[in-house]
């Protein structure tokens, strides 16, 4: 009975994989993903991946939804699968990076958010850097990793677009909620630079932003 | 992944990253017809707002030379362009000017740009091109645009307070193109302050088609229609165009006080909170 259902499962998320590859059309291939990730089901990692680098944004934001859901598991196939990327599908990668929020993701996530051409990647970089879930990492790792999102996302609130800034505060705030209690040395830079850009920010909406960070860093 | 509102990479081949602020100023006084157009939209982009510059703009809005087959003037539009975004008064009488063209693009680029300026004085002269109403309103033959850039009419005097103008608009809301629909919407929510105009933009969320979802984004984000917050994010587009949207709507909601930092309403925050989800 057990294996039967096993079996049952197994077969129907290699239909739902088989109608992805077969999907001819836009509308049918997003319905296919949608489908996909649905399960939930680590077997269909590396079809969600392989949607990334179709030129189908509706398909690729249900496959970065898709992987997001299933979290961690997916995270070592999206670096191991990276290389080989276009650019098109990296910017998809790290979306789906940022939402899961696992440290192996870190080096990606700097390089994206300090020199991807597109502001759209380098704002969800640096959301991702803020979404870190540092949790059950031994403490000396994480205070080098931590240290150095923070000097990423320092520079990340001097990038030319305001939407970019925006993003460098949420990442900020993020990343100063996660900080363990004995504070490192570079909070209070934190706090600084968030007061200075609520101050001083050419655009009202980034300051605006600074100061809601501020207020919820220093609760 | 192309974002819409990516800004336009220079175009090296015009001199594009190596220019400074006097050789665009030189490059818009002489003779090179493509050095004088990319010139005048150099100055605009990076807002070079020297005396120098708006003069040269303001000369090169009576070019003769640089003319398409059917009588257009680019280089016209671009300085037009960019007076608007310099925000020097001087240019209103010249702008208005221009309102007059027999240059449509001219004159779109001229509306547009007094309402960046908020030049009051260009009422009259606006609600003019209105004339004829919405029977009046039609496609010109053989071309791809109405009479008139109604939209950009429409758009300038509802952000120009014009209520002298609402009679004036509000037949605009049956006109057969949706986009000027939607301008007068907007106008309308401007100039009346009912709801019921700006929930004609948040409908048009629900639209079919995508071009028409993206302009009721940058008309709700323009009045800053607090209540369409949440329909902005759940609308198919993408997400650098819903925070745009919301830009807008936030600094609506925000005092704008340039020497204190901003002090946040309830409001605000749950504007914040939609935008950093969109991230």
């Amino acid at each position: 009975m057990f294996s039967d259902a096993i079996m049952t499962k197994d077969e129907s998320i290699q239909k739902l994989i088989q109608a992805v590859d077969e999907a001819d059309s836009a509308d049918g291939l997003l319905n296919a993903v949608k489908a996909l990730a649905a399960v939930r089901s680590p077997a269909a990692i590396p079809s969600l991946i392989q949607v990334l680098r179709y030129n189908n944004p509706g398909a690729a934001v249900a496959a970065v939804d898709g992987l997001i859901l299933l979290g961690e598991p997916a995270v070592q196939a999206i670096l191991d699968q990276l290389d080989s990327y276009n650019y098109g599908a990296r910017a998809w990668a790290v979306r789906a990076l940022a939402g899961i929020g696992d440290p192996r993701g870190i080096d990606l996530l700097i390089s994206a958010a300090e020199t991807d051409f597109a502001l759209s990647v380098r704002r969800a970089a640096a959301r991702g850097l803020g979404n870190l879930q540092w949790v059950g990492l031994s403490s000396e790792l994480v205070r080098d990793d931590q240290e150095r999102t923070y000097n990423t996302l320092s520079k990340v609130c001097q990038d030319p677009e305001w939407v970019v800034r925006y993003a460098g505060i949420v990442g900020l705030q993020g990343l100063g909620s996660a900080v363990p209690a004995d504070r490192p040395a570079w909070f209070s830079q934190l706090l600084a630079q968030l007061q200075q850009m609520a101050q001083a920010d050419a655009e009202l909406v980034v300051r605006a932003r600074a100061v809601l960070a501020t207020q919820t860093l220093t609760a | 992944m192309q974002d819409y509102f990516e800004p336009a990479p220079p175009a090296p081949e015009n001199g594009g990253e190596s220019l400074t602020v006097e050789q665009a100023i030189a490059n818009l006084r002489g003779d090179d017809l493509g050095l004088r157009y990319y010139a005048a939209w150099w100055l605009g982009r990076f807002r070079i707002r020297e005396p120098a510059a708006v003069e040269a703009l303001l000369a090169a809005l009576e070019d003769e030379s640089d003319r398409t087959d059917d009588g257009g003037y680019p280089l016209r539009r671009n300085a037009a362009r960019a007076l608007g975004k310099l925000g020097d008064q001087r240019s209103v009488p010249a702008l208005i000017w221009c309102l007059e063209s027999s240059d449509y693009y001219l004159r779109e680029a001229a509306a547009q740009s007094l309402e960046m300026l908020n030049a009051a004085a260009s009422v009259p002269v606006l609600m003019q091109m209105l004339a004829g109403g919405v029977e009046a309103a039609v496609l010109v033959p053989g071309k791809p645009h109405l009479a008139q850039p109604y939209n950009s009419v429409i758009e300038a005097l509802g952000t120009l307070h014009a209520t002298e103008a609402i009679s004036l608009i509000q037949p605009f809301l049956e006109h057969p193109v949706k986009r000027v629909q939607y301008s007068a919407a907007r106008a309308m929510y401007q100039l009346t302050g009912q709801s019921i105009y700006a929930e004609r933009l948040v409908q048009a969320l629900h639209g079919d088609e995508l071009q028409l979802r993206r302009s009721a984004l940058m008309d709700l984000g323009a009045i800053g229609y607090l209540p369409a917050a949440e329909a902005i994010a759940e609308t198919l587009a993408e997400n650098s165009l819903k925070l745009i949207a919301l830009k807008g709507i936030l600094e609506h909601q925000l005092g704008s006080n340039p020497t204190q930092p901003p002090s946040l309403s309830d409001n605000a925050i749950q504007v914040m909170t939609v935008m950093d989800s969109l991230l």
